[in-house]
This record gives structure tokens, C-alpha cells and sequence, in this order.
């Protein structure tokens, strides 16, 4: 793995933190601490700008238009575009534009033409329905959404929890199982439309994130033809296990961009804020955390760049992808509360982003998989496969 | 938590918005005859939070009860309330200018 950034890179690396400094943190400034959303306007103008930079559509597969970063430019910028009040959850507002759900690039043409063309162009939403009240962390086991198979349409009964924007969608990948004695191999992933007579999004569950909800649904006697099963009948779970390991890079870097920002602002502070006729960067005690910072902002960046080259270059990233997810989410925490207590009682306040960086970096320590997981994810991987 | 915001109505009077404190959260406008006529939000920008916010429906004069709810996650409380009153009647409160809410989406409470 290089240890320099190319050209191209740090041109790249530039241009994204400038626009977030002169574009996104002024605009910030007027919006409730807790927004996830721009004003109209603003959002379609900032969009525009992001297009001239090359850079809309971040994660959209080259030949269907995407900028076609590697993993390791992604994560640079993912660092970046992070380093704001919303950053964590909503980076840069989402102005870089979405890919949609990246299984649908596996999908067959005409699912394509359903679903991932009218996705690119803006027109469908779609949500990513895995985790089920049963459990989160081992899907393959705690499926228990039923799919019965009638003719040449399949029946869903089931439910699931904390499903990111199932009330928004038009569409949603839905997991079930398809064949109840077969564990991980039997389960399928669905295509399914929110208007199908059975799909009700029954409530919204309230969490740390204050701005942004998830919902939970139930499936009753819902009917989906078999053309929407995507990829083959009960290989579902590789599906969502691929999207879990590559998602893991880019949550990483949001945790370390979040923790940059955090950093920069404690160092300012502790500079210019005295305590008994000196700055609190004179005290060993306030020393010693931003050192403890620093380390564990640039521990946590090259574990996560070493797993972005290894998927770059066709290794495994498995390990390095948990170990990353794992040390950034757990030093983003460490980082973002040794500000808030440099900061003092302003650090809990509503008027800097730190509380709501506290709030939404305990989730990272939860979302995509737990701290917990993540070492299990390590351990098999350095021990053997004795221990699934 | 309920879903739907089912405390007593209080007549907004002055007097009555001497117990209402400056928290962050939820209101609701309306009474036990014509309902909810108005879903509203104090957020981290309104200078006294909900008792800022009844405190200027008062001051425009509007006959009407109210009642709160004080939470930290008023902006995805907010959305609920609006979609659930969504689910119940097909449009929104009549007091709500629908170009001013934010994006909602369907629910369809069991």
C-alpha cells in the first residue's frame, strides 16, 4: 500500500474539503443542529456544483456513469465529506447523490430496467430490508419471514426492524427465508414494490439519531412474482454478506472524518480558551487528550485505508474491513468525548455539533454489524473456521 | 410512547402557558370538537422552545387548546405525528401549510 497520496488523489481530497468549508458548514450554520435535509434550493444548487467537480454519484459503478473512484480515493473523500454538524449520518447532505441499493447491479435486465435505471435517474427509492426483530447480527439465522412459493408468484409473511426509509421507497430489497431446514442457503432476497397489497410500514422507531428514523414493517399474505427474486432462489444471504464487508470501509471513514473535525475544534479551543491565566493547551491534562486523539484519528485512518487498498487490489478484506470498522467506530467515540469535555459545559450544548456527534457515533458502535461482531469476524478469520 | 399524541387538551391562555417550559419537543393544536388542527415542532433554533412557539400562537390571537410533548427527537416525532395524522384522515391538519412540511412518507399504523 502506498503511503502517499497520488496527484490525482490529494487534487481530489482537496477540492471535496474545500467545497465542504466554503459550501456546506456555511449553510449549516442557519439549520436546526439536528438537520439531515438542505433547502431545496440550496440542495440543487450544490448538486450542480458537485457535477462540475466530476464527483456526483459517488458509488455508481463506472460504465453506468459514476466517477469510478477506487476504494482507497473513496475513503479519502468519505473522510472528508464527513467533517460537519450532520456529517456522521448525512454527509454533505447527501449532495454527492446516492448509487441506490448496490445489489441491484447483480440484477438481471429487466430488473434492471424496473429498478436500478429508474434509481439512477432519481425517479424510485428503494431500502434494504435484512435485520428482523429475531436478530440483527446473524441474519442467516434469524430470518424468519417466510416466503411459500404459489404458482408462479411467491407469499410473504414476516416483518422487519429498523429499516432506513422503507416509508419513502417506492421499492426495497426484502430478505426471506425460502427454505426453513437450510440455515444460510435458504434464504432468497425479493423485489418488492411498497404499493403490493400486504407491505405496510407500521411504525417509526425513535433512536439517538434525532433528525432520521427507522421504521419497522409487517408483510401480510404479500404476493411477489418469482421474476423479482434477485440473483438465485436461496443464495439471498451472499447478497446482504457482500454489502456488510464492503459497507464497512466508508463507515469507517465517516467515523474518522467526524473525529478530524472534532480534533481541529478542541485544538482551536484549547489554544485560545484560558483557565487560571493560561491556555487549557498549557495543561498536561488537556495535552495528553489531544495527543490520545491524534492517535487514535491516525490509528484508525490506516486501518481503514489498508482494508480500501486490499479491496482495491482483489485481496480478502474480510478482517480488515471488521478491524477498521471496529477501531474507528470505538476511537470516533473515544475522540468525540474528549472534545465535548475540552469544551466544557459548551461541549454539551446544542450550540457546537459535539452532542450530536456523541449521540450519533454510540450508534456506530451498533450499526453494520456490533463491536462485538466485528471480533468475531476477526477472530475466525486468525483462528479458523472452527469457531462458526 | 403511543403513537399518537392522546394527552388532555388545554386551553392555550396565557395563564396556562405559565407551566409550559422552554424544552425542545412536539405541540399539537385543537380541541376535543374539531380535533388537531395544527402539528407543530419547537426546535433547537426557537429562543424559549415550546413555550416560545404556543406563545406565539397566542399572540396572533387563535382561539384554541393545545397540548405537548417534550422530546429530544422532535424532528422525527414531528414526522410521525404528521404521517400518522396522514394514515387517520387523508390529508394533513388544516392549520399546516403542506408547502412548509418536510418530506414525509407513508405509514400505515397497525
Amino acid at each position: 500500500m502506498e503511503l502517499q497520496l497520488s496527484q490525482e488523489q490529494d487534487q481530489i481530497v482537496g477540492m471535496v474539503r474545500k467545497f465542504v468549508r466554503e459550501e456546506i458548514l456555511p449553510l449549516e450554520m442557519n439549520l436546526d443542529p439536528d438537520a439531515d435535509s438542505l433547502d431545496p434550493d440550496d440542495r440543487t444548487r450544490l448538486i450542480e456544483i458537485v457535477k462540475g467537480m466530476g464527483l456526483y454519484g459517488l458509488d455508481i459503478p463506472e460504465e453506468f456513469g459514476g466517477p469510478g473512484l477506487d476504494m482507497v480515493t473513496r475513503t479519502l473523500v468519505s473522510i472528508e465529506m464527513a467533517q460537519h454538524k450532520a456529517g456522521l449520518y448525512c454527509p454533505c447532505y447527501g449532495v454527492f447523490g446516492g448509487a441506490g441499493l448496490a445489489q441491484l447491479y447483480e440484477a438481471n435486465e429487466d430488473q434492471k430496467e424496473r429498478y436500478l435505471y429508474p434509481t439512477l435517474r432519481g425517479e424510485k427509492k428503494g431500502f434494504f430490508g435484512l435485520t428482523e426483530p429475531s436478530g440483527g447480527s446473524d441474519p442467516a439465522r434469524a430470518i424468519q419471514t417466510r416466503a411459500k412459493p404459489d404458482g408462479d408468484d411467491w407469499i410473504i409473511n414476516g416483518s422487519k426492524i429498523f429499516i432506513s426509509g422503507a416509508d419513502v421507497a417506492d421499492f426495497g430489497l426484502v430478505f426471506a427465508r425460502t427454505s426453513p431446514d437450510k440455515g444460510r442457503g435458504g434464504v432468497t432476497c425479493f423485489l418488492v414494490d411498497t404499493d403490493t397489497p400486504g407491505f405496510h410500514v407500521r411504525r417509526v422507531i425513535h433512536t439517538l439519531r434525532s433528525a432520521h428514523y427507522a421504521t419497522e414493517l409487517q408483510f401480510v399474505d404479500m404476493r411477489v412474482p418469482a421474476a423479482n427474486i434477485l440473483g438465485e432462489l436461496n443464495k439471498g444471504f451472499s447478497i446482504a454478506n457482500d454489502r456488510l464487508s464492503r459497507q464497512r470501509i466508508p463507515y469507517s471513514a465517516g467515523c474518522i472524518g467526524v473525529a478530524i473535525k472534532a480534533h481541529e475544534l478542541a485544538l482551536e479551543y484549547s489554544k485560545i480558551r484560558e483557565t487560571f491565566g493560561a491556555p487549557l493547551s498549557s495543561r498536561q491534562a488537556i495535552q495528553w487528550m489531544l495527543v490520545d486523539n491524534e492517535i487514535d484519528i491516525k490509528q484508525s485512518r490506516w486501518m481503514t485505508l489498508e482494508a480500501a487498498s486490499r479491496a482495491d487490489n482483489g485481496e480478502s478484506f474480510r478482517k480488515e474491513a471488521a478491524m477498521a470498522k471496529l477501531v474507528a467506530s470505538e476511537a470516533g467515540s473515544r475522540v468525540v468525548d474528549r472534545c465535548m469535555q475540552i469544551h466544557g459545559g459548551y461541549g454539551v450544548t446544542k450550540d457546537f455539533p459535539f452532542e450530536r456527534w456523541f449521540r450519533e457515533m454510540r450508534i456506530r458502535r451498533i450499526g453494520e454489524g456490533p463491536s462485538e461482531v466485528q471480533r468475531h469476524i476477526i477472530a475466525r478469520d486468525i483462528i479458523g473456521s472452527s469457531l462458526r | 410512547m403511543s403513537i399518537r399524541l392522546d394527552k388532555a387538551w388545554v386551553p392555550l391562555t396565557s395563564e396556562n402557558l405559565k407551566s409550559v417550559k422552554g424544552q425542545l419537543g412536539v405541540y399539537q393544536l385543537g380541541d376535543e370538537l374539531s380535533g388537531i388542527t395544527f402539528i407543530g415542532c419547537a426546535d433547537a433554533r426557537t429562543l424559549f422552545g415550546l413555550k416560545g412557539e404556543l406563545l406565539a400562537h397566542l399572540d396572533r390571537g387563535i382561539q384554541t387548546s393545545f397540548r405537548i410533548e417534550i422530546t429530544s427527537a422532535y424532528q422525527t416525532r414531528y414526522r410521525e405525528l404528521l404521517m400518522v395524522f396522514y394514515a387517520d384522515h387523508q390529508c394533513y391538519p388544516t392549520d399546516n401549510d403542506e408547502a412548509d412540511l418536510p418530506r414525509l412518507g407513508t405509514l400505515s399504523p397497525a
